[in-house]
This record gives C-alpha cells, sequence and structure tokens, in this order.
C-alpha cells in the first residue's frame, strides 16, 4: 500500500525529465535575451521545430513501430506550402486559376491548415502503397516515394527548381509580430507543446493502444478483432501532417524553402533526432533535437567536418547505448 | 435429420492447401455444434495447424469453403473472423508482450466494445475496459498477475493469458492449439476442468496431444493424417477403430 | 523521335540498368544471406570511383586504377564487415538503417578529408574511347557498350557462382536457413564477410565504371543507392535474378520516359510546357512503376523469404 501510494504521489523519472526539458527550451531563448545574444533565439526555435518533426516521426516509428525513412517529403511539403503561398502573396498572382480562383496569402492561419492538408494526403497515398509491404521494404519504400517528389521539386521550374523560392517576409499571425524572434520562438514551442500534448493523449486513448499493440506484436492485435492496417496508415497520416506543420514552420523561420528539405539527408536527420533522444519516448525528440544542433553548433565550431563525429555518435549510440538521451535520464520506459 | 452444417457453428467443406507438392491439407469436411469440444489429433505433420490456420484465417485454402454460424468466412480476413465470435489461443503463445496482462485483454475488450479510432479518453482509467478484463483473468486464473508484464509470464501463464484474451472477445467459437502444452499434470488437470465448463459458452475445436485430456473431454474426436480426414466419431468409436490405431494411436503402444 | 535516337536510348537505358544491377546485386545478396540493409552499399560505390581515378591518375593506367578501386572497395567493404556489420545482423531493421546511415556520414566526411571537396576526374581507357556506328547510322561510344558487356558478364558470372560453386552453395543454404548453415559446419563468419566484400567489389566496380562517364564526387552513390532500392523492391528483395529484371526495366523505363515523356505530352500542350512537364513526370516515372509493381505484387515480382 505504501509503495503504491507513493508511486501515485511521486512523478515518474520520465515525468520528471519531460518537464525538465519543456522548461530549459522554454527558458533557453529567454536567458539568451538577458545576456544580449538574440542569435541563440533563433537557435532555440530551430530545436523546437525540428523537435516537432521528430515528433510527428516519433508517432510512427516509436510508437507505431514504421520505420519510415521518407519523413523529409512530409517535411518538405509543408515547407512548399508556406512558400508558394507566400510566393504568390508577394507577387499578387494566382496560385490557381481554374476550378476556382486560388491566390496566394501570407497568413499563418490559412498556410498551416492547407500545410496540414497537403502533407496528411501526402502521407495517406505513401503509407496506402507503403503498407502493404514491412519491413526493409517499407524503409525502402518510404525513402523511394520521399525521393520521387525530391526529384518532382528539382525539376519542377515554377516555383524555383533546384533554388528553391524565398520567402521575402515572414508569414503573419494576426495581432502578433512574428517578425520578431521571441515571438515567433513561442509560436514554435506552443506548436511543439501542442504536438506532445496531442501525441500524450491519443497514444492514452483506445487508438493508441491498438497502435502500440501493432507495433508489439501485429498477430496478437489482428486476433483480438482489430484490423492493424487502418490503425497503421491513421497513425501515419497523423505522422506525416505534425511533420508538415514543423516543415511550414522551418520554412518561415528561414525565409527559404528548397528542395533539400525533402531530401533523404533530412529523413536521415529527423529519424536521428528520434533515435538520439529515445524511440517511442514523449519528450524523446525534444531531447534529440536539442542534443543535435548543439552539437552542430559546437562542433561545427571546433572542426569543419562535424559530419564525421556526427556520424561516430550515432554509430556509438546505436551500437551501444540503445534507449538515447532519454533512456539515459529517465531510465527504461515503463507501462502499466 | 436437418443438414448438418445449418446447425454448426463452424462448418469446414472440401477444403485443400498445398504448399508446393505436399497436400498439408486434403478435402476436408468437418463441423463444429454448439456446446461441444470437437479434438483434432493426428500425428506431428497431420496439417492440424494448418487447418487452424486457415479457419482463422491466416492462410488462404486453395478450395473448399469456410463458414461461421452459417455465413460465407473463407475469404475474409483475420480480424474480421475474430469479431464474428471466433477466438484463438496459439501452439506458441503469440502476446504483446512489453505490456501487462491485463492491458492484453483489454485489448481485446476495445476490440469488442467497437472502435479503436477513439481518440481522447483514456485507457487507463475506462473502468468498462478494466473491469471486462479483470474479470476474464479472473476466470483463467491469473487475476494475481494482472500487473504483470506478458514478458513476466511463464509459458503455461501465457497460454492462459491468451485464453482469457479470447474469453474477452465473448466468443461463441473457441480454437486452442495445444493449450495443455507444457502445463504439467496439475494445471493440465484443471484446465481439463475449465474447458469441459466452457463449452457451455462456446463450441470449441481443440488440437491436443495429450490424450487423456482428449478422450476426458471430447464430445467427438478428428483425426486427421496426412492432411486427410481418416475418421470422424466419438471417443470410444476413436479408440476402437483399428484403422486409427494402426495409423496414430498406435505409436504410442 | 527517330530510330537511331531510341537505339540510343534504348543502349543508354540498358547501360544505367546495368550499373544498377551491379549495385543492386550485391544489397540484394547481403539482405538474402545475412538479412541486413545497407545504406552505406553507395559508399562503397563512392569508394571505388575514388581510388579508381586517384590510382589511374598515379599510374597512367585505367585498368589499375579499375583493379584498385575494386580491391579498395572490397577491402572497406571487409573492415565495415567485421568492424561494424557483424553487431547488427541480430538487431532490427531500424538499428541497421541508422548504423548504416552513420557510416555514409563517416565515409563522405573521411572521404572529403582524404581527397578534398574537388571533384576527381576520371579518363575513360584509350581503346574503349571511340565509337560505333548504330544501325539507325547514329555513332555510339564504346565505352558505354563496354560498361553493358561487364554487366552482362557479372551477370553471368554470378549465376554460375550462386548455382555451380561451394561458395554458391553456403550462400544458398545461408538464405534458406542460418541455423542450418551453422549446422553444417560452415564457417559463418568468414563467408559474410565473404559475401559482403563480393557486393562491395561489386560496388566498386560500378562505381569506378561509372566514375569515367561523370564527375567523380562525393555523394555519387546516394542517387544510384536509392535506384536500386527501387530496383530490389520492384525485383523482389533477396533475388539475385530479380535484381537483374528490375535493373534492366529501372533502367529503361527511366531513360525512356525522360525522352519519351516530353514527345507524349506534346500531343496535348504547347512543345515548352509538354517539355517542362514531361520532365517533371519522367523524374518519377520509376517510383510510378514501384507503385504500380507493389499494388499487383507487394513482395516484388520474384519474392524470396516465406
Amino acid at each position: 500500500m505504501a509503495e503504491a501510494a507513493a508511486r501515485i504521489g511521486r512523478p515518474s523519472r520520465e515525468a520528471v525529465a519531460n518537464a525538465v526539458l519543456a522548461l530549459a527550451l522554454l527558458a533557453a531563448p529567454l536567458i539568451a535575451l538577458q545576456a544580449g545574444e538574440p542569435y541563440y533565439v533563433n537557435l532555440s526555435t530551430r530545436v523546437a521545430i525540428l523537435a516537432m518533426a521528430g515528433v510527428g516521426l516519433n508517432l510512427a516509428l516509436g510508437y507505431g513501430g514504421m520505420v519510415s525513412f521518407g519523413h523529409a517529403a512530409f517535411f518538405g511539403l509543408g515547407g512548399y506550402v508556406a512558400g508558394i503561398a507566400a510566393h504568390h502573396a508577394f507577387n499578387y498572382d494566382l496560385f490557381m486559376a481554374w476550378p476556382v480562383e486560388l491566390e496566394g496569402t501570407n497568413q499563418l492561419l490559412a498556410i498551416w491548415p492547407v500545410a496540414l492538408l497537403v502533407s496528411g494526403l501526402a502521407a495517406l497515398l505513401i503509407g496506402a502503397f507503403s503498407l502493404r509491404t514491412a519491413g526493409v521494404q517499407f524503409i525502402m519504400i518510404t525513402l523511394a516515394f520521399a525521393q520521387m517528389i525530391y526529384y518532382f521539386a528539382i525539376s519542377f521550374p515554377d516555383y524555383g527548381g533546384e533554388d528553391g523560392l524565398p520567402i521575402y517576409t515572414r508569414n503573419a499571425l494576426p495581432g502578433l509580430n512574428t517578425f520578431d524572434p521571441l515571438t515567433f520562438f513561442l509560436v514554435a514551442y506552443g506548436a511543439l507543446m501542442l504536438a506532445i500534448g496531442f501525441t500524450w493523449v491519443i497514444m492514452g486513448a483506445r487508438f493508441g493502444a491498438a497502435l502500440q499493440a501493432a507495433r508489439m506484436n501485429e498477430t496478437r492485435l489482428a486476433t483480438t478483432g482489430i484490423a492493424p492496417y487502418p490503425v497503421k496508415l491513421t497513425a501515419f497520416v497523423l505522422s506525416g501532417m505534425i511533420t508538415g506543420l514543423a516543415g511550414a514552420l522551418f520554412a518561415d523561420l528561414n525565409g527559404f524553402v528548397d528542395p533539400s528539405m525533402l531530401s533523404w539527408h533530412r529523413s536521415g536527420e529527423i529519424m536521428i533526432f528520434v533515435i538520439l533522444g529515445g524511440v517511442g519516448r514523449l519528450f524523446g525528440p525534444v531531447a534529440g533535437a536539442a542534443l543535435f544542433v548543439l552539437m552542430e553548433l559546437f562542433i561545427g565550431q571546433w572542426t569543419e567536418h562535424w559530419m564525421l563525429v556526427l556520424g561516430l555518435v550515432l554509430l556509438t549510440v546505436v551500437l551501444f547505448a540503445s534507449g538515447g538521451l532519454m533512456g539515459l535520464l529517465a531510465g527504461k520506459p515503463r507501462h502499466d | 435429420m436437418t443438414d448438418m452444417a445449418s446447425t454448426a457453428l463452424l462448418s469446414i467443406r472440401g477444403l485443400s492447401k498445398s504448399f508446393g507438392a505436399l497436400k498439408a491439407t486434403d478435402d476436408v469436411t468437418l463441423d463444429l455444434r454448439p456446446g461441444e469440444i470437437h479434438a483434432l489429433i493426428g500425428p506431428n505433420g497431420a496439417g492440424k495447424s494448418t487447418l487452424i490456420g486457415q479457419v482463422a484465417g491466416w492462410i488462404r485454402p486453395d478450395a473448399g469453403r469456410i463458414e461461421l454460424m452459417g455465413r460465407d468466412v473463407t475469404r475474409l480476413p483475420v480480424h474480421r473472423r475474430a469479431r464474428m465470435g471466433l477466438g484463438r489461443s496459439f501452439q506458441v503463445s503469440s502476446l504483446a508482450l512489453p505490456i501487462s496482462a491485463r492491458r492484453n485483454v483489454m485489448l481485446a475488450v476495445q476490440a469488442r466494445l467497437g472502435s479503436s479510432f477513439r481518440f481522447l479518453r483514456p485507457v487507463r482509467t475506462d473502468r468498462r475496459l478494466r473491469d471486462e478484463a479483470d474479470a476474464a483473468l479472473a476466470r483463467v486464473g491469473l487475476s494475481g498477475r494482472a500487473d504483470a508484464q506478458a514478458a513476466e509470464l511463464s509459458h503455461g501463464e501465457r497460454r492462459q493469458l491468451e485464453v482469457a484474451c479470447a474469453l474477452a472477445l465473448k466468443p461463441s467459437i473457441l480454437l486452442l492449439d495445444e493449450p495443455m502444452a507444457g502445463l504439467g499434470p496439475e494445471g493440465s488437470a484443471e484446465l481439463t476442468r475449465f474447458l469441459a465448463d466452457l463449452k457451455r459458452e462456446a463450441a470449441i475445436l481443440l488440437v491436443e496431444h495429450d490424450m487423456d485430456a482428449v478422450f476426458a473431454l471430447a464430445d467427438r474426436v478428428t483425426v486427421l493424417v496426412q492432411g486427410r480426414v481418416l475418421m470422424t466419431g466419438t471417443g470410444a468409436e476413436v479408440r476402437a477403430d483399428p484403422a486409427v490405431r494402426e495409423a496414430y494411436l498406435g505409436e504410442d503402444g | 523521335m527517330t530510330y537511331a535516337l531510341v537505339v540510343e536510348q534504348a543502349l543508354n537505358g540498358l547501360q544505367l540498368g546495368v550499373t544498377l544491377f551491379l549495385m543492386a546485386a550485391g544489397l540484394t545478396l547481403v539482405f538474402g544471406v545475412m538479412g541486413l540493409i545497407n545504406l552505406a552499399h553507395g559508399s562503397l560505390y563512392m569508394v571505388g570511383a575514388f581510388v579508381c581515378a586517384w590510382v589511374a591518375g598515379a599510374t597512367g593506367s585505367f585498368w589499375i586504377g579499375l583493379l584498385a578501386g575494386m580491391a579498395a572497395a572490397a577491402a572497406a567493404g571487409a573492415l565495415i564487415e567485421i568492424g561494424v556489420m557483424r553487431r547488427l545482423y541480430a538487431r532490427d531493421h531500424l538499428d541497421q538503417v541508422l548504423a548504416t546511415f552513420a557510416l555514409i556520414l563517416v565515409f563522405a566526411e573521411g572521404t572529403r578529408m582524404i581527397f578534398g571537396a574537388q571533384p576527381l576526374w576520371l579518363d575513360m581507357p584509350a581503346a574503349l574511347s571511340g565509337s560505333v556506328t548504330l544501325p539507325g547510322g547514329a555513332p555510339y561510344p564504346v565505352y558505354r557498350l563496354a560498361i553493358i558487356g561487364t554487366g552482362i558478364a557479372v551477370a553471368v558470372g554470378l549465376y554460375l557462382l550462386i548455382s555451380r560453386t561451394r561458395l554458391g552453395m553456403r550462400i544458398r543454404a545461408g538464405e534458406s536457413d542460418r541455423e542450418m548453415i551453422g549446422a553444417l559446419g560452415i564457417d559463418i563468419r568468414t563467408l559474410y564477410t565473404v559475401v559482403f566484400a563480393l557486393g562491395a567489389a561489386l560496388a566498386g566496380l560500378a562505381g569506378a565504371l561509372v566514375g569515367a562517364l561523370e564527375s567523380v564526387q562525393i555523394g555519387m552513390g546516394e542517387p544510384v543507392l536509392i535506384l536500386a532500392f527501387v530496383v530490389i523492391v520492384i525485383g523482389g528483395i533477396g533475388s539475385v535474378k530479380g535484381a537483374l529484371i528490375g535493373s534492366v526495366l529501372v533502367g529503361v523505363v527511366d531513360t525512356m520516359g525522360r525522352i519519351g515523356l516530353p514527345e507524349l505530352f506534346k500531343l496535348a500542350m504547347p512543345a515548352s510546357a509538354a517539355t517542362q512537364f514531361g520532365a517533371s513526370v519522367a523524374s518519377m516515372a520509376i517510383y510510378l512503376l514501384m507503385a504500380a509493381i507493389l499494388v499487383v505484387k507487394p513482395r516484388g515480382l520474384f519474392p524470396v523469404h516465406g
């Protein structure tokens, strides 16, 4: 009894680690501003946005066991939605004239839903084909489809082809000045926390129970009478949407979008956030993205070959330290 | 006398399945009637597991027909058959190992209660899922292990847990593939009593090597040899049949 | 579109297909025998090209360079098999993907440190630098024909190796039953290293051969690797025969699509738009082919396992 009471009364190690991570990320830009180092505000925004891309992938990979090597497709599509909308708004011309007239916009409240819709539709199509297979085939097919979109973006000249599209003025939210770095950080941070909260809620609900069972043992799930395919496809679509929204934010942060957002290196990077942080851990992608950006910053100052160091670190984590940063901070994941 | 198929819960007609040159199931016809335990016996490699696999929906037959409660399910996927009330335990248990025994059963309750596309309400505080799961665990005698990870359970306990998962579906048919294996004499006797009681709820198609249990439990026995039905009859008839003795029982002396 | 152009492009498609086969054969063998997905296979292609270009530059002989490139790729392959891959056979595919992705980063930066960021140039051997006249009258480089010939020779060689030799028997045993092969008393560790080095040598060969057509640069293996993935998804993972047929299919569809689709669209839209739009669609053609094949055969044309 005493032990049970203690368990209820005391938050788990993971909950503590999560809270510390959330607060640290929120505090970083505030401290940076106090210290007169505004550069670090944008760096924190970068962490928040990349973490959100990882949160999206984590839903498919960590919870659903779907090893997608193509999440750059959704990230890039989200980015292109923001870029293309801004491009037409800037030029005062039409995105399309038929069957309905659509013009560009710089309103994020219009851009974000479209980014969610486009990346969700792409995830639906890619997922519908890819989930007919499993294992290695799934990895290769998601990679191949993302590469298809990448090559299309390169060879399609209207939106800059290989050079990409500039976003000359950051897209806007009513009542907020998105140009202000701290404001934009808070927008990105808020989106990240919403994505994490969303993941937490649905993973605790029946849908999450079914999805996680699909990862652990698909035979068991089907035997209990739940079809794995629609559960996994739904999770894949939601996962693509979250990563897509992160992509839209990323384009606005950088002020441009180009095909590198769609490249397979980007897919690999998003996967690295998830792995460095801890697969299937709620705040894993936050820890992973923060570690990634910090390594890029500090090792990048020290040597131009920082990718070599990243490769060796990743290799070490995979071979000897599975569980990632959250595994280190919060121990093994607990199931009840 | 009415047509047998119309009163049977499960009816298998002319089922055949080959893997290359091997005829794993060869023109098998059998029925499972309400309230009965129908045992499926035969030497190793007789095609018992392939037959169970086809009934559950994992293996698609080359020819023949499977009906559940009068409905043709030959081409239905596994989960649809489960939802119709076909429960199953595996020869080698197949559970979601990282989660608790209770969570494994709750999954089956969730499947029975309807949609898994519910995104908001936490499962953790869902009394209905929890209570029904606990009831199923209690019936198989696993109440004390409800919070244990499935991975921590012994082989015998995992088999019990599979039966609890099947019961949570409120099945009308149970396919039990060697449920006695690895239980030990005491466990076997207990499970035998349990199944004798259970058959009033759900008809049972039982694959079992423990002949004592088979003859104690089975209302009818079908003997499968090299994918073919050698005979179907009561336990006494099967034991008395010279062909069966030669083909199968003779092995044990 | 003239007849000569079609013949020329068909040969280009075949040449691309053959190059893909050299890559896909190694990938699919490694997966078939060891159950490993190796993203770093493209890095071995790059190693073959760089070492070939460097040695050929130093010695003045393409052929010495070619041998050195293959040997270096095989050695690099054996080295990573012993150092890294061994620890991954029992792991899940996610770990394999991540570790081999890490190797790509290491190889790319390592190559940059050794050879610098500038591309290297590799001249084709003088004996193969001429051209022949195709039926239809167009000239065609002998070197590309030599690549096609090499690919066919490798395909025949692999077939003989797998079906006729002791090593081939062990490979087949390893594909069907990993435990049986241990029971047969075959030294699995050596077998795995040999298979991996063989696949690496083929990747190095492909890189060296293509190096004389394109520039030798960091990251050159990655587009080829992804096409090779498409090939083995289409052919059926683990099947060398599937890799061969998938390679030729992908090579020809990609090449013909790039000239054929703009022509096709010209029937329905203005020429300049057709060229642009056709080129964009052509860049997706092989992926659409892959999707179409997956609808009909989710496990590829020649499924192996299960």
